[in-house]
């Protein structure tokens, strides 16, 4: 597939396919894997520097650098705007001006919920200090709307709780923000395995961001490069315009004459 | 003395020092890092001109996994 590029904030993405960072056993793991994705667009996360830790040990840009991906720093973990907006500053002076980012603030510990309220607030003052918002949320259409108003690049709705692996629970409702937004529709969180990052493509999902679906399976490596395809197949399919579905068909799909036997 | 805050712990030192003396003393130069005082990024071109004072609470980050 040639110019089929995912556009975010006026830039263009071969890959559909965004992976995040985390919950790997180690550089090695989580640059295999990012590599067997096929990933251009990274999510890292932003923390304290540990008083005491090894300054010898490698850091995360040296193993996945700024000049080979696009880093989007997130914000997970935070659960007020204002705690969010700090930590994007942060990432921006970390990363030289980089203004694309991941919004996220959660709204409680056990779900991992996103706190749509304090999305919209930090949203508002993230656009008007120049930042490219990516912006993790419900799946809730008007919302969606309203942070496209507000001016962020991308609306990432859950397709169901970040970790659970549940895949993409309620489908309608991804429709309805796609048929609402102009800007690209991507998954954040939910997939658990190849399939679901398909079903989320063929519903016309701009791309699909995961982290745990990869770094949790019991071979990482093996399933970035499942979902890198079932992102590409997904895709393929969505623009090839299915067969439309019915109970069943008068037409078989062998010629109905010809047949032995007949008079 | 004076005292500041460092990523939440205290911290201590007999005369005001500049940040940057602070993150080689870390031994954090020349690591990429951000840094935040008292609520505002301090931009790294600066790190040699900002000296702390009494009560100064900072924020040193650095890049990690996360999704």
């Amino acid at each position: 597939m040639s110019n089929d590029n995912l556009i975010i904030a006026g830039k263009s993405y071969n890959s559909r396919l965004l992976v995040g960072t985390g919950k790997y056993k180690d550089f090695a793991e989580t640059k295999a894997a990012i590599e067997a994705s096929g990933a251009e667009i990274i999510t890292i996360a932003i923390r304290r520097s540990n008083i005491g830790q090894n300054p010898n040990e490698p850091s995360l840009l040296e193993i996945l650098p700024p000049s080979k991906y696009t880093l989007l720093p997130n914000t997970a973990g935070c659960y007020s705007a204002d705690d969010a907006v700090r930590t994007l500053r942060l990432a921006r002076e970390l990363l030289d001006g980089h203004s694309l980012v991941k919004l996220e603030v959660l709204g409680d510990p056990q779900s991992l919920y996103p706190n749509v309220v304090e999305t919209l607030a930090a949203a508002k003052t993230l656009v008007a200090e120049g930042f490219q918002v990516m912006v993790y949320t419900s799946d809730d259409p008007i919302i969606a709307k309203q942070l496209e108003d507000i001016g962020c690049v991308a609306i990432m709705p859950l397709a169901s709780l970040i970790g659970s692996g549940m895949g993409i629970l309620n489908p309608w409702n991804l429709q309805l923000i796609m048929e609402r937004v102009q800007v690209p529709v991507i998954v954040d969180a939910g997939v658990g395995t190849a399939s679901d990052a398909a079903i989320a493509m063929e519903l016309g999902c701009h791309g699909v961001l995961m982290n745990t679906a990869i770094a949790a399976a019991k071979n990482p490596v093996l399933m970035a490069q499942a979902m890198k395809k079932a992102v590409e197949a997904g895709r393929e399919a969505f623009l090839s315009g299915r067969m439309p579905k019915k109970l069943y068909s008068a037409t078989p799909s062998s010629p109905t004459n010809g047949l032995i036997g007949k008079p | 003395m004076i005292s500041v805050s460092i990523n939440g712990e205290a911290r201590h030192f007999d005369m005001p020092i500049s940040v940057a003396t602070l993150l080689e003393q870390m031994q954090l130069g020349g690591k990429r890092i951000a840094l935040e005082r008292n609520g505002e990024i301090v931009p790294r071109g600066q790190f040699t001109q900002q000296m702390l004072s009494d009560g100064d609470k900072l924020e040193i980050v650095v890049a990690v996994g996360g999704g």
